[in-house]
């Protein structure tokens, strides 16, 4: 029966994955994001599922990939430091197309930075912090309800393509508290899995090859290394890791606007605001408390891939005004897609911005 | 079945150097492995990186060559979401003890149901014959060109410190003896740690007074004293030489164990 809770957002996030099947968690504790896997760590024993705290968030990302490879939907969430301890890791999950799904509750940083303050300086990070090339899938939930409903998704997408998708929370949305109403069912992808006789890194359509699940007769070899579609290892082909780098990037790149998830307000304004995440917030008061302005919001619940076609949809814009808890990581992404003003909106420190503070850049401007 | 159904025969032939001991230690292992009786389907070989990680690349089950130092990380959540599966983790000194040496510990204090087996050649083979953890005192490689200034782990000292159910030492001379150990490992439920010393002729019997395969083979055979052999003569009061090779089981018990198949 659907139902309405009071909730956190971290809480929101650990309710999503357990509706969307995963059952089994690795983490480490990390402010921000510790609650995720203390509430895991009580409601997965009891849903026939596996929580293992590890010795650290390099363990904790090994043992979610080893967790996959059974078939296990399978997560961990971390914060900043934790998030650079996993990075070749990632790669790792990459190279070896594991769906898993990381929770990065971002803090302020460098380093340890600002434990409990809010921040979104991961956001390149997520995008190329581990070697190599590579594309990856990024969720930025702007509420409570999108902890629950974007982790949901984070797994949906995680097993149609075969990648690490990350959900880049911050520590505001994932310590608020607001309504969130839990339906009864969610709409849950399934891996789909290796035919049989198929060699296992043969791509399928999408460009994303079956799933060889351990323990089913498939008989795979899986490694970081690169590899042919037999799954051996074959490092010294300049084609083969070349045709295989660009597979990895494509099946991500090639469906970025048909899984782009957005909101988009007044598109024909000609000043719009771009935001994920908690600086959404401060968006949505400013165009509430200004009706009459016509101020466009591009918000994106999807920022990696980024479908810079959405920015297009707003015909008439002459500037994109970018608030982001970080120097503009985001702002220059947008740079780089359209030939009108950008502005940047930076904030460092936890603070979110203030309606007055983003009102004051329009009147500024206008 | 035979042993060699158990090896993939297109990735023939391997890239283990001539008189390299790794292929005794695999094979030895994929004795005991038969010996089980274990089916491939629910068997999974893991490894992390470096010359004995390749390893399950060879062998026709399941498995996964992870990053360096991570393999029983990789290995814990494989055997957490699965218990039904039989998992024996390949992995060498630098890959256990250097970069995954916490790995090792907490895997051995949670004492997961794994059989690990160890391949100490004493060297970074892989690279080019770098010094390592368990690189003797005064031992010659590429970043040790005056001899190693450090102690070098003891492995089985580690593991069995740090929980392990089941931990045994032998080398590449040891056939028998080590794949009985390896068996035991298998069959103990809990963690079980086997390290064999194997000689690595390119990279450290060369630059180590070891000029012919033979030459390390046969100091295992004669530098090797039984673990009860040194403890009577220990207690004797007698000085067991520092160059003497520790062989045989260390510990066998039955802490309780993670990861066991229900």
């Amino acid at each position: 029966m659907t139902r309405t809770e009071f909730m956190q957002g971290n809480i929101a996030c650990a309710e999503g994955a357990l509706a969307a099947g995963c059952c089994f968690f690795g983490g480490y504790p990390i402010t921000p994001s510790t609650e995720v896997a203390e509430h895991m760590a009580l409601r997965l024993p009891k849903n026939k599922g596996v929580f293992i705290q590890m010795e650290d968030e390099i363990a904790s990302i090994a043992a979610v990939i080893g967790a996959s490879w059974t078939g296990a939907k399978a997560m961990t969430a971390t914060s900043g430091p934790g998030f650079s301890l996993m990075m070749e890791n990632i790669g790792y999950a990459i190279m070896t197309e594991t769906p898993c799904v990381i929770v990065n509750v971002q803090r302020g940083g460098p380093s340890t930075g600002q434990p409990t303050m809010s921040a979104q300086g991961d956001m390149l990070q997520c995008r190329f912090g581990s070697h190599g090339d590579y594309s990856v899938i990024a969720l930025c939930p702007a509420s409570v309800q999108e902890m629950f409903d974007l982790t949901v998704e984070a797994f949906n997408l995680a097993e149609r393509f075969r990648v690490p998708v990350f959900l880049m929370a911050d520590e505001i949305i994932g310590h608020m508290r607001e309504r969130l109403i839990i339906p009864d069912q969610v709409s849950i992808e399934q891996r789909k899995p290796l035919e049989p006789g198929t060699p296992p890194f043969k791509p399928g359509e999408n460009l994303v090859p079956g799933f060889p699940a351990f323990g089913k007769g498939y008989g795979v070899h899986v490694t970081g290394l690169t590899h042919d579609e037999r799954g051996y290892p074959c490092a010294t082909s300049p084609k083969l890791h070349e045709d295989l780098v660009t597979r990895l990037v494509a099946k991500v790149e090639r469906a970025r606007e048909s899984i782009t998830s957005c909101d988009i307000i007044n598109p024909e304004a000609e000043t719009v605001f771009v935001s994920y995440g908690a600086p959404s917030r401060t968006v949505q008061q400013v165009l509430h408390d200004h009706p009459g302005e016509n101020i466009g919001h591009l918000r994106l619940k999807m920022v990696w891939p980024f479908a810079e076609t959405l920015l297009s949809r707003f015909r008439d814009a002459e500037r994109f005004i970018v608030p982001e808890q970080n120097l503009g990581q985001i702002a220059r992404e947008i740079e780089r897609h359209v030939e009108k003003e950008v502005v940047k909106i930076p904030k460092l420190g936890g603070d979110l911005h203030t309606p007055g503070e983003l009102y004051a850049v329009v009147e500024d401007i206008q | 079945m035979s042993e060699e159904e158990w090896l993939r025969q297109d990735r023939l032939p391997h890239i283990f150097c001539a008189g390299c001991g790794n292929g005794t230690v695999i094979n030895c292992t994929l004795s005991a492995v038969e010996q089980m009786g274990w089916k491939q389907k629910e068997t999974v070989f893991v490894s992390g990186i470096g010359c004995s990680s390749r390893a399950p690349g060879y062998i026709s089950t399941d498995s996964l060559h992870t990053t360096h130092g991570r393999a029983l990380a990789f290995a814990t959540g494989i055997k957490l979401a699965n218990p039904q599966l039989n998992i024996v983790v390949f992995t060498g000194d630098g890959d256990l003890a250097a970069i995954g040496g916490n790995h090792f510990i907490h895997a051995c204090r949670r004492n997961i149901d794994l059989t690990v087996v160890c391949l100490n050649n004493m060297i970074y083979g892989m690279t080019g014959g770098q010094g390592s953890p368990t690189t003797p005192l005064g031992g010659l490689s590429t970043t040790t060109p005056y001899g190693s200034a450090e102690a070098a782990f003891d492995l089985c000292g580690l593991a069995s410190a740090a929980g392990a159910n089941y931990v045994a030492r032998w080398t590449s001379y040891h056939v028998r003896e080590l794949t009985r150990a390896i068996l035991t490992g298998l069959e103990n439920p809990g963690f079980s740690f086997i390290e064999s010393l194997v000689q690595c002729p390119t990279n450290y019997g060369r630059r180590n007074r070891f000029k012919q395969v033979a030459d390390q083979i046969e100091y295992f055979k004669s530098h090797t004293i039984l673990v009860e052999k040194a403890t009577r003569l220990r207690e004797k009061g007698e000085e067991i030489p520092s160059d003497m090779i520790l062989a045989g089981e260390f510990v066998r018990r039955n802490r309780p164990a993670l990861g066991v198949r229900p």
